[in-house]
């Protein structure tokens, strides 16, 4: 397919910024909509409005069967062996909050362990935290290596009979290079402990399928992946789900209430309390749908272009700095963390925006991997499949003028 | 010395020169560039701006009745933004900057032209400014 055929399909990519075509590269943060998802969130607000599950008439009926139906797409999509195993969230943070707090309450003692990779996003640290304070159990941390990528020996070598679970990002939203998750879910599971993969930039970029991967937990926000905001997901295990208490009370997670004490739904119901995002949910068949289409040969030779771009480029300037230099080439995605000898990330980043160039920077939820690498920050550029390798040649050129201007 | 309403039409005039943002940026950066360090010693954490993406810290000091300001950046273009106001702002008395309404940040488009992050260092960058200002006022 032809790139220009699927940038059809994302009106905001015709945009401009002071004058200038925008260049979006922030895609880490957040993708871009496209047509068909903006059509099925106004087709279930203005056409089947209705709360789910709960009324016999037929727009809740319709509104219901587009909520589940995408419960169905999306266990196909990951791979799941069971409907069940979907938990319908608010987004990755609402997903990684739920399971640091269930298991904590369910399967976590004073004294326990939990691992959590140096290069989380803070949405994967700050629960776990919580969680420990809480139960008194003990927060290590897995080293990340200075190319950016993780050692499995070393993993070997920090799981103790304690360690309940490994939490790590399939991808880190900094370092852009594909972990080896299936191995170190081997690894953690001939020790007795699980491991939860964070795959918000993940599932983006790669197929997914949970039970190959034989994670734990899988969990992703469908904002980044072309799904209306305030939508997520949380894969578990059913085994492990059904030990969880529910997360949070009221609406339809319940079996029956009394004074005396109610009980509670089986999953995934339990975990889906209050009125669900009826017209976001739906909204993950059209984005699995741009997914698949993306997925096209023509359109990934154009990624594989810009990443070897990309790397050059930045690997040709002596004053910049990438993080997360480890190879192989093709196992890492088009997204690039790096800092500038002599030019802050913040006046790059200001820079660039008034060349219409869309960038982020910062800490960019990572604050102990900036301690880690010694930095403050870092500006990172994302790609997603709609952009081409002439806007990769633009955001360079931009970036060399920002420098220039910066150290001159 | 001029005033501190000459001062201020003084850089609106700067700014009206330019063309375009780029323009606007080389000045600050400029202005950055030639602003005096802060010494190590003073870039503590009680000088430090909240509410930046880099750090900011502003010094206040009262010498002969005047507020004396110095600061500094880590970042060019926020240096730029400091170095405007301490340009503007320092060798005033603190009753004339408690009475200004700092608006000619709007006039030269500082305000609703940097990104939010930048917006609310600069919000936070003018607040410190007043508060020194009022501390100090009799
Ligand atoms: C790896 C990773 N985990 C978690 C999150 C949090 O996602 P959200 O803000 O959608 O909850 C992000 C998004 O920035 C991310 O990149």
């Amino acid at each position: 397919m032809r790139i220009e055929t699927i940038r059809q399909e994302f009106p905001q990519l015709a945009g401009q910024v002071y004058g200038k075509p925008l260049v979006y590269l922030d895609n880490a943060a957040t993708s871009l909509r496209p047509r068909s998802v903006v059509a099925k969130w106004e087709e279930m607000s203005t056409r089947y409005n209705a709360n789910l599950h709960r009324a016999v008439h037929r727009m809740a009926q319709i509104a219901t069967d587009e909520y589940e139906s995408s419960r169905d797409a999306l266990r196909d999509f990951i791979g799941a062996a069971r409907r069940e195993e979907i938990v319908f969230t608010s987004g990755a943070t609402a997903s990684l909050n739920l399971v640091a707090f269930c298991l904590g309450e369910s399967m976590i003692r004073e004294g326990d362990e939990i691992l959590v990779a140096e290069s989380e996003h803070h949405s994967d640290i700050i629960p776990w935290q919580q969680m420990c304070a809480r139960k008194g159990a003990k927060l290590r941390v897995y080293p990340v290596e200075e190319d950016g990528s993780y050692d499995l020996e070393r993993l070997e070598s920090l799981l103790t009979d304690r360690t309940k679970i490994l939490c790590i990002a399939q991808i880190s939203n900094v370092l852009g290079i594909i972990n080896p998750v299936r191995e170190m879910a081997a690894v953690c599971h001939r020790h007795g402990c699980l491991i939860l993969v964070d795959g918000a930039q993940g599932i983006v970029h790669l197929p997914v399928n949970v039970q190959d991967l034989d994670c734990d937990f899988y969990l992703f926000s469908g904002h980044k992946m072309y799904a209306a905001p305030g939508t997520g997901v949380l894969y578990g295990r059913l085994e492990l789900l059904e030990q969880f208490p529910p997360y949070m009370g009221g609406g339809e997670m319940i079996a029956t209430v009394r004074w005396e004490g109610s009980t509670f739904a089986a999953p995934p119901q339990r975990f889906e309390a209050g009125t669900q995002n009826i017209s976001g949910v739906p909204t993950w068949k059209p984005a699995i749908e741009t997914l698949r289409l993306l997925r096209d040969p023509q359109i990934e030779d154009e990624q594989a272009r810009i990443r070897d771009f990309m790397l050059d480029a930045l690997g040709s300037d002596p004053r910049i700095r990438l993080f997360g230099t480890a190879e192989p080439r093709a196992a890492r995605i088009p997204l690039f963390s790096f800092a500038v000898e002599g030019a802050h990330h913040e006046d790059l980043a200001l820079i660039l925006d008034k060349f219409g160039v869309a960038v982020r920077s910062g800490q960019m939820c990572a604050e102990p991997l900036m301690d880690r690498f010694g930095v403050t920050g870092m500006l990172r550029v994302s790609f997603a499949p709609y952009n081409t390798l002439q806007e990769a040649e633009y955001a360079m050129e931009a970036l060399r003028k920002a420098i220039k201007m910066l150290t001159e | 010395m001029s005033t501190l309403e000459e001062k201020k039409a003084a850089v609106v005039e700067d700014f009206m020169l330019f063309d375009d943002w780029m323009d606007k940026y080389e000045y600050l950066i400029n202005l950055g560039k030639e602003l005096e360090p802060l010494p190590e010693e003073c870039r503590t954490e009680d000088r430090l701006i909240r509410g930046c993406q880099s750090r900011v810290w502003l010094d206040a000091r009262m010498e002969e009745g005047k507020l004396v300001f110095r600061a500094d950046s880590d970042a060019l273009i926020t240096r730029g933004i400091i170095a405007l106001l301490v340009q503007v702002y320092s060798g005033r008395t603190p009753e004339e900057i408690a009475a200004d309404d700092f608006g000619f940040l709007e006039q030269i488009g500082l305000k609703e032209n940097l990104s939010p992050t930048r917006a609310n260092g600069l919000v936070s960058m003018v607040s410190t400014i007043r508060q020194a200002a009022k501390e100090n006022a009799r």
